[in-house]
């Protein structure tokens, strides 16, 4: 029975004289491996050259905030019960007088922390936000020397509020439509 | 006194040169290693990475300095102090350039012309062995010791086949002073054309002692843990590794210098310059040459894969020493055909 057509039979056959010398076969693997001297590199340089990515591309999470600058998060919990890898972790606050201008709703996330090392990236968080406050974005994690640096709180995951410290994610929420 | 000064000066700039070489060859390596392979390499430190040998010699020293507690002090120390010495000491012998006039006396480009130049080489190069043997024994662990022995038996067996493989060019050359050969090969008469089994053998043999692929069987991290300098670390392991480029870089001195001609270069007369030109020129070549094998040896470590120990025995035993007795029969068969003493 043949699976393939690339398999070949095995032969136990005496080596000639000349593939007992070894050396043109190493003769061969030379030349092969100087051509190599000259081809493209496959590295990319990362932190100066990032590697292009597609538009649904899921990676560090951004808080959103509204046109006034007000958090989207309500702290209602439902991106931390869709995880499926428990990275979500968040206490919830209730807004005072004159905070109406950070916060959109009466109640929001004082802490909200996504352990990164957790994170699957599956995007079901923003699957279930009814908020339209999490979301993945096209930015990759950058490394650290230690685990506790992978706990993003709200410092890393909230977006500025300035017009250039926003964080664009509306390729994400247009590959979801359809067209 | 003004001789020793001379020969002072030279000792320092070939003692220099060698550890420039050896340092910018581990760079070399990574590079051509990298671009074999597609890869960029070291890149980091300074423009193209060049500082990295810098970096890398900093960190060497830096690093903690651990001798085992069951371990022999004085051998464990005197092991890499044995590599390096050796490594260092060959490079007296080898004529860099042919002879400088300075105000009229003549300066040999070489530290010392002993008429047994190769005999010399090959004395030094076998205590490079007791470095290797004496590192391994003083850990005191019995991995090591299992990797010295197979690094030092490896390294007798390829003697042999390599001193063999040079006495079939001193009967050619019919002299052991390095110089002398090197003046043979005026021109483009160089031995390679004339002794190319030899030639081969030679240079198989000069990748086995320098322990390069494919020979590189005293590091074996699968077997062995990492063969005899598993318990060194820091500066030690530092000299065994360097000890090991120096070695790399004296054997290709020697390849280009007894089978290529060392300094000489094909149409040196018809260009015209004055003697103290050439010479520069000559050892510029003779530099170029060198750096053509170091490349060559890097070019065989990223193509060839390494032998199997037995493999290993095999070849050196049963066919280059085969091999190397032949070339001696058929050279002085050669030789006294040519001489009219043969039928
Ligand atoms: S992407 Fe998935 S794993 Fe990561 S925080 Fe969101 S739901 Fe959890
Ligand atoms: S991010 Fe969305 S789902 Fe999660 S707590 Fe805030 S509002 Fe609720």
């Amino acid at each position: 029975m043949q699976l393939t057509n690339r398999s070949e039979i095995v032969v136990n056959k005496k080596m000639t004289f000349m593939e007992r010398l070894y050396l043109p076969a190493i003769l061969s693997g030379l030349m092969i491996t100087v051509k190599h001297l000259f081809k493209k590199r496959a590295t990319i340089k990362y932190p100066e050259e990032t590697r292009p990515v597609a538009a649904v591309y899921r990676g560090w999470h951004v808080l959103k905030r509204d046109e006034q600058g007000r958090e989207n998060c309500t702290a209602c919990g439902l991106c931390a019960v869709a995880c499926p890898a428990e990275a979500i972790t968040m206490t919830a606050a209730e807004r005072k007088k004159g905070e109406e201008h950070l916060y959109r709703e009466e109640k929001y996330a004082e802490v909200y922390e996504i352990n990164m090392l957790r994170c699957i990236f599956c995007g079901l968080c923003e699957e279930a936000c009814p908020k339209e406050a999490i979301f993945l974005t096209d930015r990759m994690v950058p490394s650290n020397y230690d685990r506790g640096g992978f706990i993003f709180g709200k410092d890393k995951l909230v977006e500025g509020t300035s017009p250039d410290t926003r964080i664009d994610i509306s390729k994400r929420t247009n590959a979801h439509r359809k067209p | 006194m003004e001789f020793i000064i001379v020969k002072f000066v030279l000792v320092v700039i070939v003692f220099l040169v060698s550890l420039g070489v050896a340092a910018y060859s581990t760079y070399a390596e990574r590079k051509i290693a990298a671009f074999l392979q597609d890869r960029v390499g070291p890149d980091r430190a300074g423009p193209f990475g060049l500082l990295q040998p810098i970096a890398d010699g900093v960190k060497m020293f830096m690093k903690e300095e651990i001798i085992p507690t069951n371990a022999d002090k004085g051998l464990f120390i005197l092991g890499p102090s044995i590599m390096m010495m050796t490594a260092t000491m060959t490079g007296v012998v080898i004529p860099w350039g042919n002879s400088l006039f300075i105000n009229g006396t003549e300066y040999p480009v070489q530290i010392t012309d002993v008429n047994i130049g190769i005999l010399y080489i090959f004395g030094v190069v076998s205590i490079g062995v007791y470095g290797i043997m004496i590192g391994g024994w003083a850990s005191n662990n019995k991995y090591s010791l299992m990797g010295a022995i197979r690094a030092s038996s490896q390294m007798i067996s390829y003697e042999l086949a390599m001193g063999m493989s040079i006495i079939a060019l001193v009967m050619t050359t019919g002299t052991l002073s390095i110089r002398e050969i090197v003046e043979q090969q005026q021109g483009f008469h160089w031995n390679v054309f004339a002794q190319p089994l030899g030639f081969l053998l030679f240079i198989v043999c000069a990748f086995a002692e320098c322990n390069r692929t494919p020979f590189d069987l005293p590091e074996c991290e699968t077997e062995l843990v990492g063969g005899y300098h598993t318990e060194y670390s820091s500066m030690k392991l530092g000299f065994y590794l360097f000890a090991e480029y120096i070695n790399m870089f004296i054997s290709a001195a020697i390849i280009s210098s007894l089978y290529f001609g060392g300094y000489n270069f094909p149409f040196i007369d018809q260009l015209g310059l004055s003697h103290n030109m050439l010479t520069l020129l000559g050892t510029l070549i003779f530099f170029g040459k060198i750096f053509f094998f170091i490349f060559f040896f890097m070019w065989i470590r990223w193509t060839i894969p390494r032998f199997r120990y037995d493999q290993l025995m095999h070849l050196g035993w049963r066919i280059m020493i085969p091999l190397a007795i032949f070339n001696i029969f058929l050279t002085a068969g050669i030789v006294l055909w040519k001489n009219g003493q043969l039928f």
